[in-house]
């Protein structure tokens, strides 16, 4: 497949950008609106965030060019959106905990049918004992579901992610939802300083828009969508095959896309971000803590406290979960000698993270053995800190020496 | 790296407080993060938010167990709970109060207080026991962390909901004036 080359040519310095102070609800909000889709739809659901009460008052205070759907749950959001990407519309929604649960059905149809929606989620834990707080366990619940995942690090990233999800999702070898998860509470309420790219420079950066060419809701190209397929006779088996096929392909394209888009990123607005996997002060670690999303700016602080201790540790950073960054996260495995993984969530099956699930598949095709661990911290709203953080790198330290625990450690088991 | 810990009640504006701060911060040129704490947020029930400057990157987005400086915009708070915990020794306590310093509940590890009668002048003001801006304003007086510029500029940019940003205005130069800052000396005391 060939990409038409619709960018304006890339500038020589980075653009002048405002500086502000905004909260990551804000902030993806603001990026959003700078994205111009065409159509967004929400639900209020309590709890929502206020993440769609920015982007409405940007719509209402005329800030933003779109049509806004208050649909009547979070089921019936993803529909209107699927039929407004299927006619060509770029679309935007966000959602998280409850919400993502009673939209299940059309998130499942969303990735089948190709369709590029980009949907933020204020990640929240499970629904139950009773929380409304920050965690991981509703993104991860959904995770082998056919979007691509992507999280944020700091209300910055979350701005800047939140614009090039769109780019990621309609490059025409991808085609697929992307999720931009932000962690609910530390991020969606985090305030602190973004610098604002400029509308005429973004629109440079996204090029002419060209969302939906391979199928479309026209009236002067009628066609089915979605047939019925499947099944063991005839041509089911074949049909279905190449959909589930190009799906994972699509799936396997985007972690060359997402590189290049923050690469594009990095030279027109002069902030870089990792893409796949960060390593912060890997080299010439013998042992690394695993993190992902805003939890690793207290990691980076207590690695640096502990490389000043005279201890010789490093970190992973995750930024896309899905689809997993296998041979990225190789070359960063390759590198240590025992590995401590911090999830904000659980995987039910395998009593630990699920991150730390993901990691062992890889450390398998790594073919050379290394020493590892799963924490839990940071559920339901709690705070994983540097303090947290150093039991981790204590822990995980040991392991170059005694066997690994097999038990998960619960990091605020005693907070 | 400085930290200061907001305390108040639901609807007292302690979260919009430390935006609002961090705001003003940013103006002059620094770093600033805040965070609420998690929690019900009910009128009357007690909250807490949180604030961290520096002049470098802030990485860590956590909530602060050992401040700076504690800013507490309701008198009474301090019957009900600890706000002292892991306040830094020598640490600023900016406490809405009309008492006299003597009467004033303050921890052994607290080293100036500043003094503001947030609660008489807002009713005056606002006719509300709304003290954020107050508050703001007798931080500013007592710590020399912020000025009085940089807030007016940062309330200019602000959204209020119980009242409009002249009364505001009005309120952080009547905190800033109206605060009594106290030192204590151990030594004396010990």
């Amino acid at each position: 497949m060939t990409t038409a080359t619709l960018e304006t040519p890339i500038p020589t310095k980075p653009a002048k950008q405002k500086v502000m102070l905004v909260e990551g609800n804000e902030a993806a909000a603001l990026g959003v609106a700078l994205a111009r889709p065409d159509m967004v739809a929400v639900y209020p659901i309590t709890p929502q965030s206020s993440l769609v009460e920015h982007v409405a008052k940007l719509i209402a205070d005329g800030k933003m060019d779109a049509d806004i759907v208050d649909a009547e749950g979070e089921h019936s959001v993803l529909s209107v959106l699927q039929g407004g990407a299927l006619a060509g519309a770029r679309t935007y929604t966000a959602t998280c905990g409850p919400g993502l649960a009673f939209m299940f059905e059309p998130y499942f149809r969303t990735s089948g049918m190709r369709l590029p929606i980009v949907m933020s989620i204020v990640t929240r834990d499970g629904i139950t004992p009773q929380s409304v707080w920050g965690g991981h366990q509703d993104a991860m619940t959904v995770r082998e579901v056919g979007w691509v995942q992507v999280y944020c690090e700091t209300v910055q990233e979350v701005l800047d992610t939140t614009i090039m999800a769109f780019k990621i999702a309609e490059h025409h070898d991808v085609m697929l939802p992307v999720n931009v998860c932000l962690d609910g509470n530390y991020l969606s309420y985090g305030t602190s300083r973004v610098e604002l790219p400029n509308q005429e420079d973004v629109d440079a950066f996204m090029g002419v828009k060209d969302v939906n060419w391979h199928v479309a809701l026209d009236p002067l190209r009628p066609m089915a969508v979605d047939p019925l397929t499947g099944g063991s006779g005839g041509k089911g088996p074949s049909t279905f095959v190449r959909y589930r096929k190009g799906q994972c392909k699509g799936m396997q394209n985007s972690l060359r896309v997402i590189e290049e888009v923050h690469a594009e990123w990095a030279q027109r607005f002069g902030r870089s971000f990792a893409p796949l996997v960060e390593e912060y002060r890997l080299d010439g670690a013998d042992y690394a803590i695993m993190t992902l999303g805003s939890m690793t700016g207290a990691a980076k602080d207590a690695i640096d406290e502990a490389r000043d201790a005279g201890k010789n540790v490093g970190l992973i950073k995750i930024k896309t979960f899905s689809p997993f960054p296998i041979d990225a996260l190789l070359k960063s495995l390759d590198k240590i000698q025992a590995l401590g993984v911090v999830d904000r969530s659980v995987g039910f099956r395998w009593n630990c993270g699920p991150m730390y699930q993901e990691t062992m598949g890889v450390l398998y095709r790594l073919g050379r053995h290394i020493p590892s661990m799963s924490f839990i911290g940071g559920l339901a709203g709690a705070d994983i800190t540097t303090g947290h953080f150093h039991r981790v790198i204590e822990a995980t330290e040991k392991l170059l020496s005694s066997p690994a625990p097999i038990e998960p450690v619960w990091l605020n088991e005693k907070d | 790296m400085y930290e200061v810990r907001f305390h108040g009640r639901g609807g007292q504006g302690a979260v919009t407080a430390a935006a609002m701060l961090a705001a003003a911060l940013l103006e002059e040129g620094k770093y600033a993060v805040s965070i609420p704490s998690f929690g019900f947020e009910r009128r009357g029930a007690p909250v807490v938010s949180f604030l961290r400057c520096s002049d470098r990157e802030i990485r860590q987005l956590t909530n602060i167990y050992t401040p700076d400086c504690l800013i507490c915009v309701d008198p009474t708070l301090a019957k009900s709970v600890d706000i002292f915990a892991g306040l830094k020794p020598g640490g600023t306590l900016v406490q809405a109060s009309h008492r006299p310093l003597e009467e004033v509940v303050i921890a052994d590890t607290v080293g100036t207080v500043g003094l503001c009668d947030a609660i008489g002048i807002a009713l005056q003001i606002f006719k509300k026991p709304i003290t954020n801006t107050l508050m703001l304003g007798a931080f500013a007086r007592t710590t020399g962390v912020v000025s009085l510029d940089a807030l007016k500029r940062s309330l200019e940019d602000s959204d209020f909901r119980d009242a409009g940003l002249k009364q505001n205005m009005v309120a952080l130069e009547r905190g800033y004036n109206e605060t009594t800052v106290h030192t204590i000396d151990r030594r004396v005391a010990a």
